[in-house]
C-alpha cells in the first residue's frame, strides 16, 4: 500500500481557549478528491491552513508528501501545492495577466516562461479576453477564475480549494468540475471545501463532514448514506383518482411507509427498497414511479442534526447536575 | 534571492504605477530648487545664496517631509495585503516571510531612494552650474545619502506599524501619530527639558537623547558640517558636543536595520 499524500493524526489547533480543530485524523491518497463540508467556523479553513503549513498544529501530526508542511525541508514541496483561499481580492491596480505572472514567478518559473505560462492558464479558465484589463474592472466570477488559474500554476500534485464555485455561473462551474476531473485523472489530489452541495457529488471520492472542529462523518457517499440510514423516497403515480392512499390502504406493509408530511409519498428504508418496488410494479394501476435516494445535502443535514441533538442533550444534562 | 527580487520588482512597479515616484520626485525637486533660489528672499535678495543656508533649509524641510512620505507609502504594505487575503496566499508559496518583507523593503525603499536622488539631485546640479564649486556636490551627496537613510528608516518603522495592527485604518492612524512624535513632539520635549529643567541635562546627555530619533540624527548629520552661526536652538548645543559624521551615519544605519529586524521578528510570530 502506498503512503497517503496527506495525513493528519490526532491533530488539534487551538487559538487561546477556542478549539478550532480537535483531534482530527484523516488521510488523502494520490489521485483522490475529498469534499470537506461544514458550516462557517467548522474548522475547514483551519484544516487547510495546517495542511498548507501556514500554521503549526497545537498537538498531533500533519504530514504532506511525507514531511511536516511547516518545516524547512518541506519548502520545495510548496511548488507542488495549489491553494485557492476563500476570500481573496487580487491587486486591483494590476491587470489579470500581471497578477498571474507575478504568482507564476513566485512559484519558481523564470521570468521568460512565467508570462507564457500565465497566458496558458488564463486561457484554461477562459478569461484571456480580459487579461490586459485591471483586476478592479473584473466581475466576481472573473476574479474567481483568476484565483483558480493561480491555484493551477505548475500542475500541482495537491490542490486545496476553498469555496471554488462561489460566484461562478453554471457553465463556468461545469468547466471547473471538468478541470477537477482532468487533474484527478492526471494523479492530482484535491480537497474541495464547500457549503454549496448540489453538483459536487459526482466529482468527489469521499466526503468529510465537520462541525465546530470535530469530525462528524467521513466516507464515500454510499457509506455515508448507509451510516445515516436515510429512507429512500418513492413516489408512485396511479391512474385511479384515489391515488396512493387508497391503493396502499389495503396493504399493511406499504401503509407503514406512508408519510403524513407529503402526499403520495412512501419513505422506505434502503434494504426494503427493492421489495417495495417489486410490489408496486405488480399493481396494474401504476402509471409512473419516481425513486430518489438521499443526496449529499440530506446526508449532511442528517449528521449535523444528530450532532446538534447530542449537544443539546449534553447541555441539558449539565444543567440538571 | 530570486524571490526577493520578484517581490521587489512588483513593489517598485506599483510605486511607478501609482505615481508615487513622479509625485515624490516633483515635490523634492520643486522644493529644493525653490529653496535654492529663494532661500535668501527673507533677507531681500533673490538668487543662489550660500551653500550652508541652502542645505540647512533643505534639511529642515526634508526632516518633516521624508518621514511623512515614507509612512504614507508603506503603512498598508502588510495590513493591506492581509485584508485582501493575498498575504495568506503568498505565504503558501515557496516564499519565506523574511523574503517577502525584504522584497517589499527593497522595492519601496527603491522608490524613495530614486525620488530623493532625482529630486534633490536636480538642485545640486543647478547649484553646481551656477556656482561651479565642487564642494556643493559633496555637501549634497551627504545630504542625499542621509535623506535616503532617513526614508528607509521610516519605511522600516511603517512596516512595524503595518505588521502590528489588523486594520488598514488603524495603521494610518498609528502612522500619523508616529510622524507627529518623531518630527514634532520629540524636539519640543527636548527643548522643554533643556529650558525648563535647570542643570537637568548635559550637552552629552542631550546628544545621546537625540540618537533616539532618526529625524534628529538626520538634522545633526546635515548641520554639523555647516557654519554654526546659521544653526541655533537645541541643535546648536548638540552640535557643540560633537559627534563625528561617521558616528552619526552609523546611528542612522542602525535606525534602518533595527526596525527592519524587529519587523521580521514580529512577522514571524504573527498569527494568520
Amino acid at each position: 500500500m502506498n503512503t497517503p499524500l496527506v495525513s493528519l493524526v490526532e491533530t488539534s489547533k487551538t487559538y487561546g481557549k477556542l478549539a478550532a480543530l480537535s483531534s482530527m485524523t484523516m488521510s488523502l491518497n494520490e489521485g483522490e478528491v475529498l469534499g470537506l463540508f461544514g458550516h462557517n467556523g467548522a474548522g475547514k479553513t483551519t484544516m487547510m491552513k495546517l495542511i498548507l503549513g501556514v500554521i503549526s498544529p497545537s498537538s498531533g501530526n500533519v504530514e504532506v508528501m511525507g514531511m511536516a508542511p511547516d518545516s524547512k525541508e518541506a519548502w520545495h514541496c510548496r511548488t507542488k501545492v495549489g491553494y485557492l483561499p476563500e476570500n481573496v481580492s487580487f491587486y486591483e491596480q494590476l491587470t489579470g495577466l500581471e497578477v498571474l505572472t507575478y504568482f507564476t514567478k513566485l512559484k519558481g518559473f523564470s521570468s521568460g516562461k512565467a508570462k507564457k505560462k500565465a497566458i496558458d492558464l488564463l486561457e484554461q479558465v477562459g478569461i484571456t479576453y480580459a487579461m490586459r484589463r485591471q483586476v478592479k474592472t473584473y466581475s466576481k466570477g472573473m476574479r474567481q477564475r483568476l484565483g483558480l488559474a493561480q491555484a493551477f500554476i505548475g500542475e500541482p500534485k495537491l490542490l486545496l480549494l476553498d469555496e471554488p464555485t462561489v460566484g461562478l455561473d453554471p457553465i463556468a462551474t461545469r468547466d471547473f468540475y471538468k478541470t477537477v476531473d482532468q487533474l484527478k485523472s492526471n494523479g492530482s489530489s484535491i480537497i474541495l471545501c464547500s457549503h454549496v452541495l448540489p453538483g459536487v457529488e459526482q466529482h468527489i471520492d469521499r466526503a468529510m463532514i465537520l462541525s465546530s472542529g470535530k469530525l462528524l462523518a467521513m466516507g464515500s457517499l454510499g457509506e455515508l448514506r448507509q451510516q445515516a440510514a436515510l429512507p429512500v423516497i418513492i413516489k408512485p403515480l396511479f391512474s385511479k383518482k384515489e391515488g396512493l392512499d387508497a391503493v396502499v390502504a389495503q396493504d399493511s406493509k406499504l401503509k407503514s411507509f406512508l408519510t403524513n408530511s407529503c402526499n403520495n409519498t412512501l419513505m422506505v428504508p434502503e434494504h426494503e427498497k427493492l421489495s417495495v418496488l417489486k410490489q408496486l410494479l405488480n399493481l396494474n394501476e401504476l402509471d409512473d414511479i419516481h425513486v430518489e435516494s438521499a443526496n449529499l445535502e440530506q446526508v449532511y443535514q442528517h449528521f449535523l442534526f444528530l450532532h446538534d441533538k447530542k449537544n443539546e442533550q449534553q447541555v441539558g444534562k449539565g444543567e440538571q447536575s | 534571492m530570486k524571490q526577493i527580487l520578484t517581490v521587489a520588482n512588483k513593489e517598485f512597479h506599483d510605486g511607478l504605477r501609482n505615481r508615487w515616484l513622479v509625485s515624490i520626485t516633483l515635490i523634492f525637486a520643486l522644493l529644493s530648487i525653490g529653496l535654492t533660489y529663494f532661500g535668501a528672499a527673507a533677507s531681500g535678495a533673490v538668487g543662489v545664496t550660500s551653500l550652508s543656508t541652502t542645505v540647512a533649509s533643505l534639511a529642515s524641510l526634508a526632516v518633516f517631509l521624508i518621514p511623512l512620505i515614507a509612512l504614507l507609502l508603506s503603512y498598508d504594505s502588510f495590513v493591506g495585503e492581509q485584508e485582501s487575503g493575498t498575504l495568506l496566499l503568498l505565504l503558501t508559496y515557496p516564499l519565506s516571510k523574511s523574503q517577502l518583507l525584504l522584497g517589499k523593503f527593497i522595492g519601496q525603499g527603491g522608490i524613495i531612494a530614486l525620488a530623493t536622488i532625482l529630486g534633490f539631485g536636480a538642485s545640486a546640479i543647478l547649484l553646481y552650474v551656477q556656482l561651479g564649486d565642487a564642494s556643493i556636490l559633496s555637501a549634497f551627496g551627504l545630504f542625499i545619502f542621509s535623506a535616503i537613510l532617513l526614508g528607509l528608516s521610516f519605511t522600516a518603522i511603517s512596516y512595524l506599524i503595518s505588521l502590528s495592527v489588523s486594520e488598514k485604518s488603524k495603521a494610518a492612524g498609528f502612522a500619523l501619530i508616529t510622524w507627529f512624535l518623531f518630527a514634532l513632539a520629540f524636539d519640543l520635549a527636548l527643548l522643554a527639558l533643556l529650558v525648563g529643567v535647570e542643570e537637568g541635562i548635559t550637552q552629552q546627555g542631550l546628544t545621546q537623547l537625540m540618537m533616539l530619533n532618526p529625524a534628529d540624527i538626520f538634522r545633526l548629520v546635515n548641520l554639523t558640517g555647516l557654519d554654526n552661526s546659521e544653526v541655533n536652538g537645541a541643535l546648536a548645543v548638540a552640535i557643540n558636543a560633537g559627534l563625528s559624521q561617521t558616528q552619526l551615519i552609523s546611528a542612522l544605519v542602525v535606525w534602518v536595520v533595527l526596525p527592519l529586524t524587529l519587523a521580521i521578528f514580529i512577522f514571524k510570530r504573527k498569527k494568520l
